[in-house]
């Protein structure tokens, strides 16, 4: 007599007080704040530059690491440029270059992640060997090696960065959506007659679209630090233009003269917006995967 | 699946890997706008006997496979061609830089093994303040890019305090390492920080384990628990982030090499990028490619022997 | 027969959502020298947190009143070398999940053997043929092979086997079984049991059988206690289970059980779903299901009042036994 037969006979849902409620209200406080960052610096990459009347490229060596003045409220680099008018424009590359490498990744090592899960076999087991010889690959090498075809700059360098990142991506996407297709639901949607493609875009792809977003969220922050490092050492974003990475390479000068404001203001960018991304990154993997 | 067979199955892997990363690293000239000759010499006016010599170290005449052929036996013998800057065979430019990359990251790796295994087994065994003050320090960390780490060490140890130098590799062995203490410290604190968090994450999810519980209510006594039971089982995953974090040091030593002017590999790397000498890209690439593919299979064979589910008996997931 | 285990007035709480709230309410019983009492359950109802206060594995932040007496040494005060006596010699447990809770990466023969090794100083030879001997006698063929290989080359049967023999290794006086059989398919439940069972017998070792399946406990054990939200509803010996429930939650239990030999035109069901301790309302914890609640029963919880064949938490018991039977009218029919 297994109390198993014991049906329930009142199946609403219950709520049960266990201690979630309290976490999510804590990690709520602090999700908020990294959302409030990254919004404010997407704001100012997208309209800072509109609303900023101070032009980045004027030179005035008669305020070379200058004081903060009126109109100028975080002084001036070496050359007497604006830091707070760099700092604005250098949002731009910095904060959107890396949306284009997750983009690509993720969408390329998704599709290679899902067929691969979804088709198995002999596929899925190549394609999980070559994941795995290739997972965490430094992207920033890619990188290089496409700089050193094409000359410096950001877009080559995004691609090549994008394939770098494409097997971390396709690795926690292949294992959630191996998960996924071995709940009985989807044995009942393949009897029901459902073709592949329906059941891997309209219920498997949902639900692991929070794993998705996870995945990308923190590949955000990794192509925000490889990209900033390319254009530190050069090769990425050239100047005069300006870029996070630009600015702490073009404040190294200064910082060994007693000038630190300018690779140090970069920096703090540079760390607040990938902390913040981190930071989110980690909760939405918790809750993705929590959810499971 | 015996480990002798397993071995095997992964150095036929390990071939094939770095063939196919070799084919890729030689493609990518094709992949270069124009010729591959135009590519090669593009920027700079060459003799015709400079022409020909380039010409027949790609064996630009012949098919695609057959140049690509002559190339890889070319690097298993060690050659790797000639620098079209340097003019001299690449193999030459590269020993010492390479030793000094080696230093950096093997530096950098001690550092992430001792601070990160530390922190990462001390924050998953004592839970509450101690365990939240680490982790929210070691995510902080994470946040912090190599160059970053690296220009701000410089401004606070070199410029205010003196304590180190600012730039350069230093002489005699002491002086080499004292100079690697900040580009080493620079270069593994966002690793420190990673594998520190995976580490608690590995001891607490079996310090949370049915057959740690099983350990205890027998009386084990604490130390053979945590040691035989938590640590055993944890170093498993724990080897595997370790492994892949030192790979992955590879590519920031090429950015921190720049800042300190450690004249490595991948400062040289930088260099011949700027100066479009390919084949020294090539073969810089190629090294450090194959490194990273040669250490995941060390990595790899290393999870194997910790577990036994992996190498003996039925395979699991 | 005098009692081993005393367990008398336990009550435990656990930290949920930062309130401490009871999963275990005021539950006593005791325990003979080579008896074995089943604690019988649902899911929630606090039998393997029970197991779990008597073997001090809690979990972090569970706060303990009452008092747990193990052969005249108060458990919930022992520490250091005391406690670690104590599971060395006293209490051995198996738990319901052989593969969850051997180590895998470690071999079988040092799964056994470690205790004995590291807590007894036994030489690892001697250790080996002790725990051979004892694979032999839970049914284990080629045991010293068996010893050499890894927990996930072995079947769940048989990991379970090696989970008794380990318990049975140290000699200690009391097993705490919490659902042994649960994870093991329906032909080995039988054969584990068996073996469980005799050699317990044998050795003259007491049990506590944690157990969802009232049946089972009924067929292994002296006494059968019946909890329901942290509370022991009812004890008594087990073969009056059956006839005589001394609580309308037994009753319905009984009444669920399917009976191949009669054709139900319908299972009977308890009616609403089974409740954690600190769910349940004010009164009696089984009222708002109980077919034979009324309105006294929900104004505080019923003491666990002595009777001539055992012990009882229903306030309504005098007019209702002998009216609850398997043969008596349903107890509802959901």
């Amino acid at each position: 007599m297994s109390i198993l037969a014991v049906q329930s006979a009142s199946p609403e849902p219950v709520e049960m007080p266990t201690s979630s409620a309290g976490r999510a209200h804590r990690m709520g406080v602090g999700a908020w704040i990294a959302l409030g960052i990254l919004v404010f610096f997407m704001l100012v990459a997208l309209l800072g530059p509109l609303l900023i009347s101070t032009d980045p490229a004027s030179i005035s060596l008669m305020d070379s690491f200058g004081p903060p003045q009126p109109g100028h409220p975080l002084g001036f680099d070496g050359q007497g440029r604006d830091l707070l008018a760099r700092l604005v424009y250098g949002a731009r590359s910095s904060m959107l270059g890396p949306i284009l490498v997750v983009l690509i990744s993720t969408v390329l090592g998704g599709t290679i992640a899902l067929s691969a899960a979804w088709i198995g076999g002999a596929y899925d087991a190549v394609v999980a060997r070559v994941i795995d010889a290739l997972f965490a690959f430094p992207g920033l090498l890619l990188a290089i090696l496409a700089v050193s075809l094409v000359g410096p700059g950001l877009l080559a360098a995004s691609i090549a960065l994008s394939i770098g990142y494409t097997p971390y991506v396709a690795r926690i996407i292949r294992s959630a959506a191996l998960q996924e297709r071995s709940l009985p639901y989807v044995s009942a949607l393949t009897v029901q007659g459902l073709g592949g493609t329906s059941i891997v875009l309209r219920h498997i792809l949902p639900n692991v679209s929070g794993i998705i977003v996870a995945a990308a969220t923190l590949s955000y922050g990794y192509a925000l630090i490889d990209l900033a490092a390319l254009s530190f050492i050069g090769l990425g974003v050239q100047p005069p233009a300006s870029d996070w990475g630009v600015m702490v390479a073009d404040g190294v000068p200064g910082l060994l003269q007693g000038y630190p404001q300018e690779s140090l203001y970069a920096s703090a960018c540079i760390v607040l917006v990938v902390g913040a991304v981190n930071f989110l990154g980690d909760r939405l993997t918790e809750t993705a995967e929590g959810g499971r | 699946m015996s480990l002798g067979r397993f071995l095997l199955g992964r150095l036929i892997a390990l071939v094939v890997t770095l063939l196919l990363a070799s084919l890729a690293v030689y493609g990518a000239l094709y992949l270069a706008p124009g010729t591959p000759l135009s590519f090669l010499t593009r920027g700079r006016t060459v003799t015709p006997e400079e022409l020909a010599a380039i010409k027949a170290q790609y064996h630009l005449d012949e098919g695609f496979l057959s140049q690509y052929g002559h190339w890889v036996a070319g690097v298993l013998h060690g050659d790797f061609g000639t620098s079209i800057l340097g003019k001299a065979p690449v193999l030459s430019l590269l020993g010492g830089r390479a030793f000094n990359t080696f230093m950096l990251v093997a530096f950098a790796s001690i550092i992430i093994l001792i601070i990160g295994l530390t922190v990462g087994i001390t924050a998953g065994l004592k839970r509450g303040w101690v365990d939240r003050t680490l982790m929210v320090g070691a995510t902080g960390a994470m946040a912090v890019p190599a160059f970053v780490a690296a220009i701000v060490l410089v401004l606070i140890f070199a410029v205010n305090l003196h304590w180190f130098p600012v730039f350069g590799a230093g002489d005699s062995l002491g002086d080499r390492l004292y100079h690697l203490v900040l580009p080493g410290i620079a270069l593994a604190l966002a690793s420190v920080a990673y594998v520190a968090r995976l580490t608690r994450a590995a001891v607490r999810t079996e310090a949370d384990s049915d057959h740690v519980q099983t350990a205890v209510s027998r009386g084990l006594p604490r130390g053979a628990v945590i040691s035989r039971h938590v640590l055993r089982n944890a170093m498993i995953p724990i080897v595997t982030v370790a492994g892949l974090t030192i790979g992955s040091l590879i590519a920031g030593a090429v950015v921190i090499e720049q800042v300190f002017q450690l004249n490595g590999l991948g400062s040289y790397l930088v260099q011949a990028v700027g100066q479009k000498d390919f084949p020294v890209v090539q073969a810089i690439v190629l090294i450090l490619v194959a490194v990273f593919i040669v250490l995941n299979t060390v990595v790899d064979v290393l999870y194997a022997v910790l577990d036994p589910r992996i190498s003996a008996g039925r395979q699991s997931a | 027969m005098s009692a081993l285990l005393e367990v008398d007035g336990l009550t435990v709480t656990l930290p949920v959502a930062g309130l401490q709230q009871p999963v275990l309410r005021d539950i006593s019983f005791t325990l003979g020298q080579g008896e074995a009492l089943g604690l019988v359950g649902e899911s929630g109802s606090g039998k393997s947190m029970t197991a779990r206060a008597i073997g001090r594995l809690l979990p972090p932040g569970a706060q303990c009143e009452g008092r747990i007496s193990f052969d005249g040494d108060s458990v919930l005060e022992l520490d250091g070398a005391g406690l670690r006596t104590y599971r060395t010699h006293g209490v051995a447990m198996i738990f319901q999940d052989p593969r969850a809770s051997i180590n895998p990466v470690r071999r079988v023969g040092d799964f056994l053997t470690e205790a004995l090794v590291t807590n007894e100083g036994v030489k690892q030879d001697d250790a080996n043929t002790r725990a051979a001997e004892l694979l032999d006698a839970v049914g284990i063929d080629d045991p010293r092979r068996r010893m050499r290989q890894y927990p996930h080359q072995l079947s769940g049967g048989m990991l379970q086997r090696v989970m008794i023999a380990a318990a049975l290794l140290i000699n200690p006086r009391l097993i705490l079984a919490d659902e042994p059989t649960t994870a093991l398919d329906v032909t080995t439940q039988a054969e584990v049991m068996a073996i469980l069972d005799t050699l317990r017998r044998e050795r003259g070792v007491s049990m506590l059988f944690i157990t969802h399946d009232l049946e089972l406990a009924a067929a292994v054990c002296d006494r059968t206690a019946v909890m329901y939200a942290g509370l022991l509803m009812e004890e008594q010996r087990s073969l009056k289970l059956d006839s005589d429930p001394l609580h309308p939650y037994t009753a319905a239990l009984v009444q669920a059980r399917p009976d191949i030999s009669v054709t139900h035109e319908r299972l009977l069901a308890i009616p609403g779903r089974p409740l954690s301790a600190f769910e349940a309302p004010p009164g009696c914890a089984f009222g708002p299901r109980c077919p034979h609640a009324e309105p006294a029963c929900a104004q505080a919880v019923p003491p666990l009042l002595d009777v001539d064949t055992g012990r009882s938490r229903c306030r309504r018991l005098p007019e209702l036994r002998g009216t609850m039977g398997a043969k008596s009218a349903g107890a509802g029919n959901g």
